[in-house]
């Protein structure tokens, strides 16, 4: 697949905190495994239209193990990611055969129970997990020879090369035939079988790539934090990621990023406006664009640019 | 909608009309034909091998394909990406996510030419295309999985009459290995496409035999003329 010229523009972009925000760095690297974590909800969702309630069960699994890994065995954050991955894949999979065989509400809650069946799992398992206080102690040095340091340079760079090369995963999938018959349950899962598709088959290795792909992104948050938080599993992370998957414009693999964007920012501003309140303004923005952008900010923006074939 | 006592045979190459009344049964035995609904009793075979027990997928893999009355279509999908989607699947690389789609020249070139020999505009969305053209390509997906029997469910349902002619000429075309059932309500397209004539009632099947047999068949009379008498 050749490559937009915009495409190319806003990748450049995403350097420009290095210069123009040097302060911003952290919020930064937040951003970018926000985005992550939404373009992985973005390939269930936009593209097989499997609604899920649950993502932040991967977010976390893959917390936790890079956590853990770093706690008590050894702090190379490369081969944290790797296991982290693993972990989030191992969990996506075996979930994946009960969640592919619902659909709509039914599918809504059982993601949505499979989150907080995890979240109390991990609150209760204190001895492993730390419980409510989540995981300290540990530190990772450095990654592909950048020292983590209190400007957050390496945390950014490391955040946004990670979320760069899934994203060329992504974009791959997208755009393969794995990536179409992704779209063609989506536009219509009964006519699937009719053409000869096992969408049974095809929506679990969906799931589970978006797994290990949401693993990679918890991984990354606790490398750059030296910290796992019990938040990482949330409920409330799980719907973050929705609205923000919603915001920017599902099915679309940038709709993930510009939302993150978007929503981290407003976040960061808003909440220093009025530290109590500032959802108000998220549930504002959330509405005035589902309303008047119902695919998104990005959807709106595709239409004054030819739609490419 | 129940259909029960079904004995039913379709020699290769078949043109075989599926008639009765609203309510019969002819889609549920069309749906148990393809595993969309599982029977309680029976069994069903294609090319003298089981099929009873196999997933409406694996059905179509081994070359039963169907179409539906109700558009069932990919509404945001192009007619080709649709049509390329079904050659995929067959030739098995729709699970291939690592290599890009325009990779794959020979399924996207088979489904242009399926498209083509239907006259069906390829490049847009689905939901763009003309009702007509929307049918169209119900059979061009059917076609796009090389069946060896093809269930038509009512293909004209919805186009006007002076329409539903060439669609059917399009799918006289076809190749004459190919095994046809269809359901149709217009008696005309019925008596000049059928070779044969299977006519349900009930959930059974009433009577069936070469179409002046039916033509001349009392109980299938009685049965179109008590339901012209009725709506008299």
């Amino acid at each position: 697949m050749r490559w937009h010229p915009l495409e190319i523009v806003f990748w450049l972009c995403t350097l420009l905190p290095f210069v123009v925000t040097p302060n911003y760095l952290s919020l930064a690297s937040q951003i970018a495994i926000t985005a992550l974590f939404a373009l992985s909800l973005d390939l269930i969702l936009g593209y097989a239209g499997i609604v899920s309630l649950g993502h932040a069960a991967f977010f976390g699994v893959g917390a936790y193990t890079a956590g853990l890994l770093a706690k008590h065995y050894w702090s190379e954050p490369l081969t944290g990611l790797v296991l982290a991955a693993l972990a989030a894949g191992l969990v996506g999979y075996a979930t994946s055969h009960i969640i592919v065989r619902f659909r709509h509400l039914a599918l809504i809650m059982l993601t949505m129970g499979f989150g907080l069946l995890l979240h109390e799992a991990a609150n209760s398992a204190s001895g492993l997990t730390g419980g409510a206080d989540g995981l300290q102690g540990f530190k990772v040095p450095a990654v592909l020879g950048f020292r983590f340091d209190m400007f957050g340079r390496a945390a950014y760079a490391y955040s946004l090369l990670i979320l760069f090369a899934c994203f060329l995963v992504a974009r791959r999938i997208v755009n393969s035939p794995f990536g179409l018959a992704l779209r063609g349950i989506r536009e219509n899962a009964l006519r699937m079988p009719a053409i000869g598709a096992p969408s049974r088959a095809h929506l679990r290795k969906a799931y589970t790539i978006a797994a290990v792909m949401a693993g990679i992104a918890g991984a990354v948050l606790t490398h750059t934090t030296s910290t796992v938080s019990l938040e990482t599993l949330s409920f409330g992370r799980s719907a973050d990621v929705l609205v923000i998957l919603i915001l920017g414009g599902a099915g679309r693999l940038y709709g993930g990023i510009i939302g993150a964007i978007i929503y981290m920012v407003a976040r960061d501003q808003f909440s220093g406006l009025n530290p109590q309140y500032w959802y108000f303004w998220i549930g504002l923005l959330l509405v005035t664009v589902v309303m008047f952008l119902p695919n998104g900010i990005l959807g709106g923006f595709a239409r004054f640019f030819p739609r490419k074939t | 909608m129940v259909a029960q006592d079904i004995a039913l045979e379709l020699p290769r190459g078949a043109r075989h009309a599926l008639i009765g009344p609203n309510g019969a049964g002819k889609t549920t035995l069309m749906n148990l034909m393809t595993g969309m609904l599982a029977p309680d009793s029976g069994r069903i075979f294609l090319d003298g091998a089981e099929i009873t027990r196999d997933k409406p997928h694996d059905r179509v893999k081994k070359g039963l394909a169907r179409t539906f009355q109700i558009n069932t279509l990919f509404p945001q999908l192009s007619a080709l990406e649709s049509v390329a989607l079904a050659v995929l699947e067959r030739e098995g690389n729709a699970h291939n996510w690592w290599r890009g789609l325009p990779r794959f020249g020979g399924a996207i070139h088979e489904a242009q030419g399926i498209l083509d020999s239907l006259k069906i505009p390829s490049r847009k969305e689905t939901r763009e295309l003309p009702y007509g053209q929307q049918r169209l390509l119900e059979i061009a997906l059917a076609l796009a999985t090389r069946p060896k029997v093809l269930l038509l469910d009512e293909p004209a349902a919805g186009v006007p009459k002076d329409e539903s002619a060439a669609l059917f000429d399009a799918i006289d075309g076809l190749s004459r290995d190919l095994t046809i059932l269809f359901i149709e309500h217009d008696m005309d397209v019925v008596f000049r496409f059928a070779s044969r004539i299977i006519v349900m009632v009930g959930g059974r099947i009433l009577v069936q035999g070469p179409p002046a047999e039916i033509a001349r068949d009392e109980r299938v009379r009685e049965v179109y003329l008590g339901k012209a008498r009725l709506a008299a």
